[in-house]
């Protein structure tokens, strides 16, 4: 289970809208608790890459994690999960966001459309890597 | 060496909780075996089936990441940290093997391809991309002939075949897809024939048209890879053109003789055709393989590379021939390699692009009909039948062959004298300008040419070109001159 406030619920959204037709990518912010994972903050990674970035396979490139994780841990928190938007497709990994994930995190999916965002579902890797699971999302 | 490796949050559950590990080790890939073989639930999230570090899991040693050093056999030093750092996958759903569920191999399949299977390069998943894949060829002649029957070998799931002519004796000696009992049969039956003969398990889709600017888009939509195995300079800067808008790769290989060239143009990652050659020759410059000959092996080891790299490109394998050009040499036995760069500039891939459909490309080269021949440099011509009537009626008329001396042993017309065009200015004298001249060569090119330096150099008589030279003469007049 991942909880979550309306307010970055909201952002994340937006920030999928706002960079339609290209994905756009986070990371989650906040705690690993014994009851499930609880995000504080969204931290919205720069899109201002080159085109043919944009559609690259790894949204998020290993120094950017590593700056994002710096920045958590100067807040006191720790990545959580990631978000990326599917443009004009289901909130649904792949194959391909399956073999590129670990188990633990939070994968968040959000759809969206030139002028709105659609379906957003939390998605968990399996431990033996086999399938995501969908993750209940708690509104706060 | 005493190392300290730092399991990121997500993963401590499998390492019993720890946040950092120490281990004894002398290279980076020793310390992350030494990791997993105590903590053993953990290999699977760092490691892929065939025990590569996935392609996700970025290892740093002290701030840098091991695939800038040596990789695994980097070497620690006491007090180093290792840290596991992964990138972040997105959906990708341009991407076309994204969310594709690849096709299950048959027990007939597994035998047929075990070869492949047993690399890990290959691999089930790598031969079921294969299965998955689908390539166009242009042309079924002698890049053609490799091409497909390899491809069709390595079981590319779906081979499309575009061609409209028919199989000539003159062709066998190179187009090894097509035999002797295929002659006058259409090339594409003849190559769909011994593509399912190679491999039973795929598609062949046949096209018998000529590509043209109204089909070729409508084409290309339906394969991931385009093969070239054209000989003209339209249908290759067509070819080049319809994938670059169409955003497929265009894998390119070109024969002359004993000499030949492959690359990959791929505009979304690197050099087009275009790039390297902004503008086609001009008309009659380079000479087609019916005028200047090809040794017949070569196209089999230029479209041996063609398949190679086809191969690469669906298995997603690095070094593929991406902003390279490759040149064979096949009389000195002789590879050399240009690097080629993505032109800014470039009129169909550039950043400004002005071509942005497809144009008419036998104008573009200069060789529609209607733009040849100019009218002040109109060519006076004749016919083999007029030439021979010519002759029975007794006319005086002398006869120069501009062909090669090892041309004139294969065929000749009787009575004409051999002056190759490379001579025949300097041997201009030889030629009497009170008689008229009638000048041939095997089809009417070289021998236009002749006529167009003679009069350049002030030869005074009268000069007419054979139309379509002694092959018309063959065709038309004596049979027994041997056609080739």
């Amino acid at each position: 289970m991942i909880t979550i406030p309306e307010k970055q619920l909201t952002e994340i959204r937006e920030h999928g809208v706002r960079d339609y037709p290209y994905e756009c990518c986070g990371l989650l912010l906040g705690r690993f608790n014994p009851g499930g994972k609880v995000v504080t903050e969204t931290y919205p990674i720069s899109n201002a890459r080159e085109e043919s970035a944009k559609r690259n396979r790894f949204l998020i490139a290993p120094e950017e994690l590593m700056k994002g994780e710096r920045y958590a841990r100067d807040h006191d928190l720790e990545v959580v999960g990631f978000y990326h938007s599917h443009p004009d497709s289901p909130a649904v990994p792949s194959q391909y966001d399956l073999e590129h994930a670990w188990p633990t995190y939070s994968y968040i999916i959000v759809s969206t459309r030139a002028d709105q965002a659609t379906d957003l579902f939390s998605w968990e890797q399996e431990p033996d890597r086999s399938r995501f699971n969908q993750e209940e999302i708690q509104c706060q | 060496m005493s190392v300290t490796i730092t399991i990121p949050a997500p993963l401590r559950q499998f390492a019993g909780g720890q946040s950092q590990i120490a281990v004894e080790a002398k290279t980076a890939g020793e310390a992350l075996d030494l990791l997993t073989s105590t903590h053993t639930a953990l290999r699977r999230h760092l490691f892929n089936d065939q025990n590569v570090l996935r392609n996700f899991v970025n290892v740093y040693l002290n701030d840098e990441d091991i695939r800038h050093a040596s990789g695994p056999d980097t070497p620690v030093k006491d007090g180093d940290n290792i840290m596991i750092v992964p990138s972040i996958a997105g959906g990708a759903v341009i991407e076309s093997e994204v969310g594709q569920t690849l096709p299950e191999l048959s027990h007939e399949e597994i035998l047929r391809y075990s070869r492949h299977l047993i690399m890990p390069e290959v691999g089930m998943q790598g031969q079921r991309k294969l299965k998955a894949a689908s390539v166009l060829m242009i042309g079924t002649g002698g890049l053609g002939a490799p091409v497909g029957m390899y491809l069709a070998a390595a079981g590319v799931g779906r081979i499309g075949i575009v061609d409209f002519d028919v199989v000539e004796e003159s062709n066998l000696q190179r187009q090894i897809i097509h035999g002797t009992k295929d002659l006058g049969r259409r090339k594409i039956e003849s190559a769909r024939d011994r593509l399912r003969d190679i491999n039973p398990h795929i598609e062949i889709e046949t096209h018998e048209s000529r590509l043209t600017s109204h089909n070729a888009m409508q084409l290309f939509k339906n394969y991931d890879i385009i093969v070239d195995g054209t000989d003209n300079f339209p249908t290759r800067y067509l070819v080049n053109d319809a994938c670059v808008l169409s955003g497929k790769p265009n894998v390119y290989g070109s024969i002359f003789r004993f000499e030949g060239q492959a690359s990959v143009f791929w505009a979304a990652k690197g050099a087009c055709y275009r790039c390297l050659y902004p503008e086609p020759p001009p008309p009659g410059l380079v000479p087609s393989c019916a005028e200047g000959g090809v040794l017949g092996v070569l196209p089999g080891i230029v479209g041996a590379i063609q398949a190679n790299e086809t191969i690469k490109v669906i298995l997603g394998a690095e070094g593929l021939l991406i902003n390279r050009l490759l040149l064979f040499d096949a009389w000195p036995m002789k590879f050399r390699e240009f690097k080629l760069r993505k032109d800014p500039k470039c009129p169909v891939c550039g950043e400004n692009p002005t071509i942005t459909k497809l144009i008419d490309y036998e104008e573009f080269c200069g060789v529609a009909p209607h733009q040849q021949p100019k009218p002040e440099t109109k060519l006076d011509e004749i016919s083999a039948v007029e030439l021979n009537a010519r002759r029975l009626r007794g006319d005086k008329i002398q006869i120069v062959d501009v062909r090669e001396p090892h041309e004139f042993e294969i065929a000749r017309i009787p009575g004409t004298k051999l002056i190759p065009l490379g001579h025949v200015v300097t041997r201009m004298n030889e030629i009497d300008p009170e008689v008229e001249t009638i000048v041939h060569c095997k089809g009417g090119v070289r021998s236009a040419k002749a006529i167009e330096a003679l009069k350049r150099a002030g030869f005074q008589g009268r000069l007419i070109n054979l139309k379509g030279g002694i092959t018309a003469w063959s065709e038309d007049v004596d049979p027994r001159v041997a056609k080739y």
